[in-house]
């Protein structure tokens, strides 16, 4: 008897008990389904992080200052010396410091404009290119020039049509001369990537009155010296805060590291659920398989005296078992996937992973195969004669 | 015609408890190719038992057994399997049919064990189903069938694969006295046309078709006769 021959017999007789074969089969389903369903969420709240850490890029390192007390500041002159004495490893820098102000042109004003005091180095590392005009220049920095470049956003609101270059915008009161319009980045709306003036760091700490810049970009040339650089940064800083706990540079590959650990402990335990409540499943599909022998000696006699051997009714038990637990694992898949789409999706991306789903569909027929084989073994070593006198 | 069982001085002893039950008490039998025989006997005397041994479904204590040429005294579980599958043919008392399965299906089912191809199958079940006049009832369940046509069924189910011996254990013992007289000529008949028969009933009217009358008693044989007409 043949594969098929066994298959279909299987499924006849699932087919013939329907209702007891949902039932045993839900085990398998809630655990497969649960499992998909979990892990669906946990790698879409990864994901989402992950996109926003990758955006960093993988050989930038971001150096936040953390002490407040320190009168010992690192300026940008200081941290330039730095990265100008490594110029080797460094390709750029960039300071931030971010602020808000109200800004005046004439009769218009507005309010809460996202303002970042940076360098000449933003613009590449963070791909903000000026349309018209210049961007910040090394000079301005020096002299803490009063230049702004501002984005479209801004322009558009301001100026309309008429050219902003060379004009004169007023932030928080000081006059500033426009030198240059970023190209558009995210359509020009309010509040958006494009809602921006950029004016030199040197100024803004001036202007804003805050001493310290907090966070520093660095962008180092070649990917296999990000941990040097970062080491070496690291020294740097110590030498003037003479504590660890003043500063932290990041790397985004570290972060990611970091994120898949998170990831692979919820795996882990997601993993671990998976099992016992697939286990459970499998108790439950081992005991109505047992009833099922009990129920079906007679049918079992008659089978072997018709010339069954006993591989023929062990592989014809065997199988059911795998197509309960197979058919519990798609059921439970779909169901899982279907709990993504509708109901996870709207907190976290909806993410699907193939290996989850081969991993949850291998395993419930690990599990058919475990727990069916002990009532296909009793089957099929049923003595045919008892068995046919059994009522 | 040929040797086909060639049994010698089978014993078969079954332990219920304390009680010791001498199933088969030394047994000698010999039958041919084209037979048709009755084994009569009251309830208790070891028929049942005897019919088992024959069809392979249980081994005997002791004694030796030639089926068809073959020794199957010593043979595993694996093979007396085929050699049910190749060389048997049962008919039970209580029809024995899988009630989810058509009679189709159910005469399909030893055919399956043997390996056919479905097409073959099919084939060879209908021919089956036709000789024992249920051409016309093949895909009806058992449950939509009368005894008589379940019977039929079964017996259908063991000619299907043309095995050398056909063994019916009081297969007229669930049926009305005309019912079963029907199933005796059918029977009759299928000898007829070269199968061999063995017949176990206790009642020895019935016997009386067979061309060969065997008594058992307490796990002996009493008598052993050909009948004339
Ligand atoms: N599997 C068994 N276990 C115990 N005793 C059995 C078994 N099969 C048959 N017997 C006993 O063996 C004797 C012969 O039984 P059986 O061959 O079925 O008789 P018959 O078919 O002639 O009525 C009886 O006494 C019966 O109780
Ligand atoms: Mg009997």
């Amino acid at each position: 008897m043949n594969f098929l021959q066994s298959l279909k017999m299987a499924v006849t007789s699932i087919y013939s008990n329907k209702g007891r074969s949902f039932l045993t089969m839900l085990g398998v389903i809630i655990g497969v389904a649960a499992v998909i369903a979990a892990t669906g969420f946990a790698l879409g709240s990864t994901s989402s992080i992950t996109d926003s850490i990758e955006s960093l890029g993988a050989n930038k390192l971001s150096v936040n200052i953390l002490d407040r007390n320190s009168n010992r500041d690192i300026d940008y002159e200081d941290f330039k010396a730095f990265t100008d004495e490594n110029a080797d490893l460094i390709s750029m820098m960039a300071p931030t410091v971010n602020g808000t102000s109200t800004v005046k042109y004439q009769t218009t004003i507005s309010e809460a404009v996202n303002v970042i005091g940076t360098s000449p180095d933003y613009a590449e590392i963070n791909d903000m290119h000026v349309q018209d005009g210049r961007y910040i220049l090394e000079l301005d920095m020096e002299y803490r020039q009063k230049i702004a470049v501002i984005g479209t956003a801004v322009a558009n609101e301001f100026f309309g049509r008429t050219d902003p270059i060379g004009e004169t915008i007023k932030l928080d009161g000081t006059p500033f001369t426009i030198v240059g319009v970023l190209e558009q980045k995210d359509g020009g709306q309010d509040g958006g990537e494009d809602d921006v003036i950029i004016i030199p760091v040197t100024t803004a700490q001036r202007v804003y009155k805050s001493a310290t810049i907090r966070t520093f970009t660095v962008l180092v040339s070649e990917s296999e010296n990000v941990a040097k650089t970062q080491a070496l940064i690291e020294d740097f800083l110590f030498e003037t805060y003479l504590s660890e706990d003043a500063y932290r540079v990041f790397n985004s590959a570290q972060i990611l590291d970091t994120l898949e650990d998170i990831t692979g402990t919820m795996a882990l335990i997601l993993g671990g659920i998976a099992v016992i409540s697939l286990l459970v499943g499998g108790i439950g599909i081992m005991n109505i398989m047992l009833v099922s022998v009990t129920e079906r000696t007679r049918e079992i006699g008659i089978r072997k005296a018709i010339g069954a051997r006993k591989s023929s009714i062990l592989s014809q038990f065997m199988i059911e078992a795998l197509v309960i637990t197979g058919l519990g694992g798609l059921i439970g898949i779909v169901i899982g996937v279907g709990a993504i789409f509708l109901v996870i999706s709207n907190f976290v991306p909806p993410v699907i992973d193939p290996m989850w789903m081969v991993l949850s569909f291998g395993f419930s027929l690990l599990i058919g195969l475990l727990f069916g084989i002990f009532p296909a073994y009793k089957a099929a070593n049923l003595n045919p004669i008892e068995a046919l006198r059994y009522e | 015609m040929t040797g086909l069982v060639d049994i010698n001085n089978m014993k078969k002893t079954y332990v219920m408890g304390s009680n010791m039950v001498r199933a088969l008490d030394g047994v000698d039998l010999n039958i041919k190719h084209g037979e048709y025989i009755s084994i009569v006997g009251p309830s208790g005397s070891g028929k049942s038992t005897l019919m088992n041994m024959i069809g392979c479904l249980d081994a005997p204590d002791s004694g030796s057994y030639m089926l068809d040429g073959v020794d199957v005294s010593d043979m595993n579980d694996k093979e007396l399997a085929e050699i049910r599958s190749e060389k048997i043919g049962f008919v039970f008392q209580g029809f024995n049919l899988l009630p989810r399965l058509t009679a189709l299906e159910n005469v399909e089912l030893p055919l399956i064990y043997r390996g056919y191809s479905h097409k073959k199958r099919r084939e060879m079940a209908l021919e089956a189903l036709d000789r024992v006049g249920l051409g016309d009832r093949v895909h009806h369940k058992p449950t939509e069938l009368s005894g008589g046509q379940m019977q039929r069924v079964a017996v259908a189910r063991a000619l299907a694969g043309n095995p050398p011996v056909l063994l019916a254990d009081e297969p007229t013992g669930n049926l009305d006295t005309n019912t079963g007289k029907e199933i005796l000529a059918m029977l009759e008949k299928i000898h007829d046309q070269g199968n061999t028969i063995i017949l176990i009933t206790h009642d020895k009217e019935l016997a009386g078709q067979a061309k060969r009358r065997i008594e058992i008693r307490d796990g002996r044989i009493i008598h052993d006769e050909e009948v004339r007409k």
